[in-house]
């Protein structure tokens, strides 16, 4: 920590300011959640936690996530390795297209997958006489959950990246080192935070993803339901208590994010924090 | 395609992946919409795309993600930077809670907004008295759009912020520079593309955002109807062509916005590089 | 690992996609606010099932937007019975892919549809409105709430009750009758997407005099906030909603499971299963059980949506894009 050497003034307003904007927009929302998954006590919450629906709605999320993580990974670095530290034609288009799943909405993000593997769609009726269940099953969210959370890893690396520009690496070259021990000794201690959050981020909404899901996802009770549906059921059908309870599971999430940064600031202490 | 600037390994590896994997989640798919919005005819397309209530919800999807963005990128820098630069009681927590718009399933958090924005709600109420609607206005639907980008600038400058460090702002200090000086000549170019980038995700994000909008935008036709809501009510009636005529605008809308940004992004670096 | 073989395991993962529903197994692929009223009714079957046959099965259940639901089963969700909230989103499997015979209104009891609802008000403790009948609504003053017929099907329900009354009033003079529709839809401040968020505004938001909804959603509201912040009040006349039921028989056929569909459809009807149907707040249509349950469902003049022309000649003329519904709503703000 630098100290400051000037008038603390800006500095505190800076901060009473952030923390009014994390307040109003972050927190606030966050007790909400929390007041009313806990409105009827802790035990309504535990029982609300142990219903065989949200069990079964908690394990389908959770292997959703580790599917689509590591896939999201790869294509993540791939990218920001080639469009980062790379100059070729066409660069721009192809930074638009790893953007452009943000821009599409989640009815049409799960729409489209159906009209590419539906029954009435391309593919469908070619799996369907193979037996093969894509859409209406995990394959489906899986894909779906891809399609939403691509951009995340690639899009968190590449400005970073690019701001570290290509010496250290050139420099590691040129003392004889294969490229894979580049990336792996260079070029990954360097993007590490980037790494870590474009991997929580995606994370938290690949769980956290309803409309797309919802499209292909078929909704069978304890079998094709992810918790954000589950928390759509229960509000549906009146369970105000176990729909914000499950609801405040995925808000703990980010405790997920303050546990991985500890960890990883007592491994690698960064300057200037 | 050849590689230009730098004699790295890993070029044609790394974008064929990218490519491989662009081609099949993102082209093959969307190349649906296209598709299916061209069974209506050019004429039917135009009738169904371009209604009055369409323009409308266009013209509110657009500004209203535009707004947010702005607003993301000036508070997102705020907290990024304070998040980085200074230590307070309870900031680890704060820094913790970014994420919370990605994580919170979308209706829970428009359910969550709109009861605390609502005219009965812990804001909602003061803010009436003082004679501001947020809940079933347009201000709703911004605040909405705001809360689900948060996350995005927060989270692309905080890393380049800690990559930084404090060298450079201390080395313009040492040379006589003033503080503001500093902020805009020296660091603000170093984390503008990180901003520009989150900026462009949160717009983005806020153009297709559906659940946290819909619960707090009131839906009136023409005055607070955004346009994923006009594609879910035409899949509600089994129109699959109507809706894509109206993915396929947006779509295109938001290909062309975010090609100038990435385009002028990399044509500003370009410069600065002398490349 | 490398990169290579992390792809091919992960894409083998993916293939390798398990159909769930092998055996006897039966998906009833159902609409947003019935998954209690089936929860306990599949219990119930699956005991009789048994006692029955000696076989024990699993009843699966799906439940989202009725239009959604209908989709989904279009574009290949494996349903063996639907039981949704709209004839149309049954005619539609029908019509277009030929999943179910188009002759299935006749292949159970009461147009297939073996319980029933109907559209009521819900208003704040104490009627502080006197809203007592749909001329109400038009009344300056009262704000009404609900959910949009674009996108809910509950709502559409509520609405064409609405121009029931209206024709009726009007001795079937259909500009009149307009004219009324217009007077109470600009009555509704905000057009939510689904009922239950229309049901969260008025409740939990205090937003409106009174709520246009389902008796049993009005029954379960009013539950939910103890009974003592609102009451429902019953119009003088209402729609008879008959959310039907049906065998998806090419999908029961592949699955070999039309006879169980068959049996479970049918059971519903049985006195068991309209027992189940009123105890959650759906009307039976077995006599002797709604005289038992008499108190929970007040007598009313109920109406068909055959009376009103039928669902198809509805559709074209108010929900359609650019119909009644839109021209009227577009109408109020411009």
């Amino acid at each position: 920590m630098a100290p400051s050497r000037r008038s603390p003034w800006p500095r505190r307003l800076l901060i009473v300011l952030a923390v009014i904007i994390l307040t109003l927009f972050l927190l606030l929302p966050l007790l909400t959640v929390f007041a009313a998954a806990l409105s009827r006590g802790v035990a309504a919450y535990g029982r609300a936690l142990a219903d065989p629906e949200a069990l079964s709605a908690i394990g389908l999320t959770l292997t959703v996530a580790a599917l689509v993580l590591p896939l999201n990974l790869l294509f993540g670095v791939a990218a920001a390795w080639a469009v980062a530290k790379f100059d070729f034609p066409g660069k721009s288009l192809v930074v638009t297209l790893i953007d452009l799943p943000f821009s599409v909405s989640p009815v049409i993000s799960g729409l489209i997958f159906l009209l590419l593997f539906g029954l009435q769609g391309w593919l469908g009726p070619w799996l369907a006489a193979r037996d093969l269940q894509v859409m209406f099953a995990l394959p489906g969210m899986v894909l779906v959950t891809l399609f939403v959370t691509l951009p995340f890893v690639a899009r968190e690396l590449i400005p970073l990246m690019e701001e570290q520009g290509t010496e250290e690496e050139e420099a590691a070259l040129m003392l004889g080192a294969p490229g894979w021990r580049i990336f792996w000794r260079v070029t990954l201690p360097n993007v590490r935070w980037g790494l870590l959050t474009g991997v929580l981020l995606c994370n938290a909404r690949a769980m956290g993803e309803f409309g797309a899901v919802s499209m292909v996802s078929g909704h069978i009770l304890g079998l094709t339901m992810t918790l954000p549906q589950q928390v759509e059921r229960f509000y549906n059908d009146y369970n105000t208590v176990g729909a914000f309870a499950l609801a405040s599971l995925l808000a703990l999430l980010g405790l997920l994010t303050l546990v991985a940064k500890s960890l990883l600031e007592k491994r690698h202490p960064t300057p200037g924090v | 395609m050849m590689a230009r600037g730098t004699i790295l390994p890993g070029f044609t590896l790394s974008l064929g992946i990218c490519l491989a994997v662009l081609a099949l989640v993102v082209l093959l798919p969307l190349a649906g919409v296209f598709l299916h919005a061209a069974g209506l005819g050019w004429a039917g397309f135009c009738r169904v795309a371009f209604a009055p209530r369409a323009l409308a919800a266009y013209g509110l999807s657009f500004s209203g993600a535009l707004l947010a963005a702005v607003i993301n990128a000036v508070a997102g820098l705020v907290v990024a930077w304070v998040l980085v630069r200074t230590t307070f009681p309870g900031r680890r927590l704060l820094d913790a809670l970014v994420d919370l718009p990605f994580a919170l399933p979308t209706a829970v958090a428009g359910i969550a907004l709109s009861t605390l924005y609502g005219p009965h709600g812990l804001l909602g109420a003061p803010l009436l008295r003082l004679g501001v609607a947020v809940a079933y206005t347009r201000l709703g639907v911004v605040a909405a759009m705001t809360f689900i980008g948060l996350p995005f600038v927060v989270r692309t400058v905080q890393p380049v912020l800690q990559d930084l460090g404090t060298e450079p702002e201390e080395a313009a200090a040492s040379l006589g520079a003033g503080r503001w000086q500093v902020a805009v000549r020296v660091v603000l170019p170093l984390i503008l593309p990180a901003l520009l980038t989150g900026a462009t995700l949160a717009f983005a994000r806020a153009l297709g955002e559906y659940g946290a909008v819909i619960f707090i935008a009131g839906n009136v036709p023409g005055v607070s109807e955004i346009a994923p809501l006009l594609i879910a009510t035409r899949v509600e009636q089994f129109d699959i062509a109507g809706a894509t005529a109206i993915a396929a605008v947006m779509l295109t809308g938001a290909f062309l916005l975010l090609l100038a940004v990435n385009m002028a992004q990399l044509w500003q670096r370009r410069r600065r590089e002398g490349v | 690992m490398t990169p290579l073989r992390l792809i091919a395991a992960l894409g083998g993962l993916l293939l390798l996609s398990v159909p769930a529903w092998a055996g006897a197994t039966l998906l009833n692929v159902s609409y947003d606010p019935t998954s209690e009223l089936y929860r306990d009714y599949n219990a119930a079957f699956v005991r009789h099932w048994r006692a029955e046959t000696g076989q024990t099965v699993r009843i699966l259940q799906s439940h989202g937007g009725s239009g959604r639901q209908a989709l989904a089963v279009l574009e290949g969700l494996p349903a063996d019975v639907v039981t949704l909230a709209e004839p149309r989103d049954i005619d539609v499997l029908a019509s277009r892919a030929g999943l179910v015979d188009p002759g299935w209104r006749q292949r159970f009891a009461d147009g297939a549809a073996p319980y029933s609802s109907t559209v009521v008000f819900l208003v704040r403790k104490g009627n502080p409105k006197h809203i007592r009948d749909w001329d109400d609504l038009a009344r300056s003053g009262v704000v009404v709430m609900s959910a949009s017929p674009k996108t809910s099907g509950g709502a559409r329900w509520a609405y064409l009750a609405a121009w029931g009354y209206a024709l009726h009033r009007s001795g079937g003079d259909a500009g009149r009758a307009q004219a009324f529709m217009g007077a109470w839809l600009r009555h509704v401040p905000v057009w939510e997407s689904g009922a239950r968020g229309a049901t969260a505004a008025f409740l939990r938001r205090g937003v409106g005099d009174v709520l246009l909804t389902w008796e049993n959603e009005a029954i379960l509201a009013r539950g939910e906030t103890g009974g003592d912040a609102v009451e429902i009040v019953y119009p003088s006349r209402s729609i008879l909603a008959e959310p039907p039921v049906a065998v998806v028989d090419r999908l029961a056929a592949r699955h070999g499971t039309r006879t169980l569909a068959e049996a479970y459809l049918g059971y519903l009807y049985s006195r068991e299963g309209q027992e189940i149907v009123a105890r959650n707040h759906y009307r039976p249509r077995d006599a002797a059980v709604l005289r038992a349950h008499a108190a929970d469902f007040p007598a009313m003049t109920l109406f068909t949506v055959d009376s009103l022309g039928g669902w198809t000649a509805l559709w074209r003329r108010h929900f359609a894009e650019g119909g009644l519904f839109d021209r009227l709503t577009a109408a109020e703000r411009g």
